[in-house]
């Protein structure tokens, strides 16, 4: 069952031109370093055997690193597999400005977290929130506009989308 | 509507037609068939729309009490709530909260059009920048929205490059769609960095948790949101919804309605004051962990973000006093996806500047119009709204969007009269007194008055008929017709028969098959036109019941009311519903079904019944009506012989259903009856033939209307279409399609007629 929501996963993602990766935490260091564009910029992970440690991210950027960083790396609670949707957090440690102001998001999710589609999603969310959560972007690819007369990514986001699955 | 305002209209209509219409087209229609493939494929969708229909009754039900629930849960959160009486109001609160502010930055807001909020911020100094690249073109070129979704959907990617190089000057032109994001991109993202306040709308507001839901498709919201420490929301108040729990339909049917995605690619739920870091552009080096949040390590966070400034401007702006309107109420329910819009075809022709009012634009801006302006604007474009009822299905939240129409339509009726106008004054009813048995007031105009009386005209153009055929069309009778009434000369008038089908059936001694031997008995409904100008289908009709086994009747009975409904003329079609359920009331009490050959009148019976009769009449009669082929189609399926049909043997049609027919779901059964009957069948692909009854009669909307139809034309004469058979299910469809094309249009039912010519 989670191999074929992991592989749905995949295919949605695949369809909104968002690569993915999967890994297992020992492989997760060499398999980030391959994605990201440097200088990077990260939030740490909270995500059990994985870090930013010994990657060439920098956690807890200054603005100007943030600004002029290719990449953002934050991790993501729940992924949603139909539409290869990611809930991003909008925390204290910067989630958002992280996820949305570098070129390229790469977003760390663990297997166990992708679920199947935007019900389950939801089910999650409001035990979340009732537990005092209060924010969530569901972030689906790239940013994109229509508004210049064709369709172009990237306008106030990230250009490219890259999902880095953690297999337990 | 006098007829140099006519001419002034129809002009103004031509040069939108000229300069927006094309890229307005392009736009609208591929989204909207881009939304038919989404929805086609969703299972849910309609149980979806139930359910979003039903959070938003219940949420404007309860709108004082959620009101108090937000207000509660922002201030617990630690930000503001104002509740707005008006946009005066509104723009003041703004104002003081913005203070000494040098810059602002906004997410696309319809609301804040409504208030217009950047006039009045700009005229306190400061600077507003639209982020959302369409509103941005539209602030550069100095212009208004045109669509709910797209603000700048009517200009071309040349045109705004044109647009950019005259006011940016850049060193190298700009001419790609990449370049020109690229450059909104670095320039707006300055301005954001910069920014004291960021503005956003808000799509939904989480009464519990003290929420706001954002649905965009570029990151500008967000970083609105987020980057500069000050957030004002402005929202309408019925944005509400109780909580997040209500939120899931809407994520799952706002993109699919809007633009035919599965979902945005942000939809962003915050409870401001947020905790993400402000960014301070002007300190670069300051970690995230000690910018404005004070304490943060980057890990476990801070809620003490005294730093961050948030307020919830809730607009109510006339929506208390629609909540109370009985007519008015459900376009509080509206989610502003623009499906109405993308799925009128008036809309997708001439685009939202001809379409729209004050602020808003396209189907349900009638309706906002009406609620937060004035009638006035809302009369301005309400004749664009041809009834066609397309945009019933398109709507995620049920809306009756045409009603709404009919119900404003009625009440300009009732308030509205230019004295200074010819046509609009009585002393001209002359010109159709004797044909005005109506229930209307004063006021009303001898056009509406004409048009939604015509089953008083027909009788006496069947009664008079051939002198009335050749008095109609000659050419004084026409400049009087056009001078008075705004009747297009350009456009062929029906020709009425002499005798009626009423009196051909009654002269013929009734039905051919007997009651006794009939395992179903029915009543033809003889609708206007098919009674006294389109009687060979009435003919046919009946020929084709009779031989599927069918004892029919053919019964004098009351005009639906169809045309007095469209020219917003409640009162008139009220009595026209009574009078008709009260002719077919007893045949239904006899177990006669009821079989309607014109859609438009299905649906009346169908729908609009409700708002007029009693409950169980409404229901009574819209389960006893069926459309006639989807009849024939049912009598197939339960055994009847198709050999009693005329067979196609391959014969080639081109088939185009009508608009009311396709919302009723029945364009399918009359597909499937002609190719089980042999018949190869081509089906338009145009959302309407632009014709519409008597929009396409109107002067100052002939060339729109055939516009409209150009679509249609296109489509049956290529190669695979100019030698088919033109059929058409609808009589206003059969004249659009008579006039476009070189060839003669029929009803399906006369090319099942056994009797008809090989």
């Amino acid at each position: 069952m989670a191999t074929e929501t992991v592989a749905t996963f995949e295919s949605s993602l695949d369809e909104l031109g968002v690569g993915m990766t999967r890994t297992d935490p020992e492989g997760f260091d060499d398999a980030l370093a391959a994605i990201i564009d440097e200088p990077a910029v990260g939030v740490p992970l909270r995500i059990d055997g994985v870090s930013l440690d010994d990657v060439p991210v920098t956690v807890d950027p200054t603005t100007a690193q943030l600004e002029s960083a290719r990449t953002g790396v934050t991790p993501v609670g729940t992924a949603v597999a139909t539409y290869g949707t990611l809930a991003i957090e909008s925390s204290a440690a910067g989630d958002e400005p992280v996820s949305l102001f570098p070129e390229c998001h790469v977003a760390v999710v663990r297997e166990v977290d992708v679920v199947w589609g935007l019900d389950e999603a939801f089910a999650r969310l409001d035990e979340e929130f009732d537990a005092g959560r209060d924010s969530v972007v569901f972030a689906t690819g790239a940013s994109a506009t229509a508004d210049m007369g064709e369709m172009v990514e990237g306008v106030h986001g990230p250009t490219a989308v890259h999902v880095v699955v953690i297999e337990s | 509507m006098s007829a140099e305002t006519r001419r002034e209209k129809a002009a103004q209509i031509r040069q939108l037609l000229d300069t927006e219409g094309e890229n307005v087209h392009a736009d609208a229609t591929h989204i909207n068939e881009a939304r038919y493939d989404a929805t086609e494929s969703f299972g849910e969708y309609e149980d979806l729309r139930t359910e979003a229909r039903e959070i938003k009754e219940d949420a404007i039900e309860r709108l004082p009490e959620l009101i108090g629930r937000v207000t509660d849960a922002v201030e617990a959160n630690g930000g503001q709530v104002y509740l707005a009486d008006d946009a005066a109001d509104a723009n003041q609160y703004i104002e003081e909260v913005v203070g000494d502010a040098d810059s602002l930055v906004k997410s696309k807001s319809m609301t804040t059009e409504e208030i217009d909020v950047n006039d009045s911020l700009e005229a306190a100094g400061v600077d507003v920048h639209e982020t959302d690249l369409g509103e941005w073109v539209l602030q550069v070129a100095d212009e208004s929205p045109s669509h709910i979704v797209g603000p700048a959907m009517h200009k071309s990617r040349e045109e705004i490059a044109a647009l950019f190089n005259e006011r940016f000057d850049p060193d190298e032109p700009f001419e790609t769609a990449e370049e020109l994001t690229a450059f909104a991109r670095d320039w707006l993202g300055e301005r954001i960095q910069d920014a004291d306040v960021g503005m956003t709308g808000a799509n939904f507001v989480l009464a519990e948790s003290g929420s706001i839901t954002l649905v965009t498709n570029e990151g500008n919201a967000r970083k609105c949101a987020v980057a500069p420490d000050t957030h004002v929301a402005v929202a309408g108040v019925e944005k509400l919804i109780p909580s997040i729990r209500e939120l899931q339909p809407f994520v799952e049917l706002i993109a699919r309605a809007a633009t035919g995605q599965s979902i945005a690619q942000y939809v962003t739920t915050l409870s401001p004051p947020v905790e993400t870091p402000t960014l301070d552009f002007d300190d670069p080096d300051t970690p995230l962990s000690e910018a404005g949040i004070g304490g943060g390590n980057g890990g476990g966070g801070s809620d003490d973000n005294d730093d961050r400034e948030f307020h919830l401007v809730l607009l109510d702006n006339g929506r208390s006093a629609m909540r109370e309107d009985d007519q008015l109420r459900e376009t509080l329910y509206c989610i502003r996806c623009g499906a109405c819009a993308n799925s009128c075809a008036n809309f997708q022709h001439v685009g939202g500047h001809a379409f729209g009012g004050e602020t808003y634009t396209g189907g349900i801006a009638t309706g906002w119009e009406a609620g937060v302006h004035s009638q006035d604007s809302a009369a301005e474009f309400n004749d664009l709204c041809t009834g066609c009822s397309r945009c019933v299905n398109a709507c995620p939240v049920k809306i009756d969007i045409p009603w709404i129409n009919e119900v404003v339509r009625d009440r300009i009726n009732r308030g509205v009269g230019d004295a200074s106008d010819a046509s609009d004054t009585p002393e001209f009813d002359f010109l159709v007194e004797g044909l005005t048995p109506d229930e209307e007031p004063g006021g009303l105009t001898p056009r509406k008055r004409f048009f939604g009386n015509f089953s008083t005209l027909a009788k006496l153009g069947s009664a008079t008929a051939p002198v009335s055929n050749w008095l109609a069309g000659t050419g004084p009778s026409r400049a009087v017709l056009e001078r008075f009434l705004g009747i297009d000369r350009r456009r062929d008038l029906p020709k009425f028969e002499r005798e009626t089908l009423v009196e051909w059936f009654d002269a013929r001694g009734g039905s051919r098959v007997s009651a006794a031997d009939a395992d179903r008995e029915a009543v033809l409904y003889p609708d206007v036109y098919t009674n006294h100008v389109h009687t060979e289908r009435g003919k046919a009709a009946v020929r084709v019941l009779e031989a599927l086994g069918v004892a029919v009747r053919v019964p004098e009975v009351a005009s639906s009311g169809r045309a007095p409904l469209s020219q917003g003329m409640l009162a008139t079609a009220e009595r026209h519903a009574h009078d008709a359920y009260a002719d077919l009331a007893e045949h239904i009490d006899a177990d006669r079904d009821v079989v309607v050959i014109e859609p438009s009148d299905l649906a009346m019976f169908a729908g609009e019944y409700e708002k007029f009769l009693p409950e169980k009449s409404a229901e009574r009669l819209a389960e006893s009506s069926y459309e006639v082929i989807e009849y024939a189609y049912g009598l197939l399926e339960n055994g009847a012989e198709r050999a009693a049909l005329r067979p196609g043997d391959g014969e080639r049609v081109a088939y185009h259903s009508h608009c009311q027919q396709r919302t009723l779901g029945l364009e399918a059964h009359s597909v499937a009856v002609l190719e089980d009957c042999g018949y190869d069948v081509l089906t338009s692909e145009t959302e309407c033939c632009g014709m519409a009854g008597s929009f396409g009669y109107k002067q100052e909307y002939y060339e729109l209307s055939r516009d409209v139809g150009s679509d249609l034309e296109a489509q049956f004469t290529t190669d695979d279409a100019r030698d088919r058979t033109v059929v058409a299910s609808g009589t206003s469809c059969c004249e659009q399609l008579d006039a476009l094309l070189e060839r003669p249009s029929r009803h399906p039912v006369q090319l099942l007629d056994p009797t008809r010519d090989r």
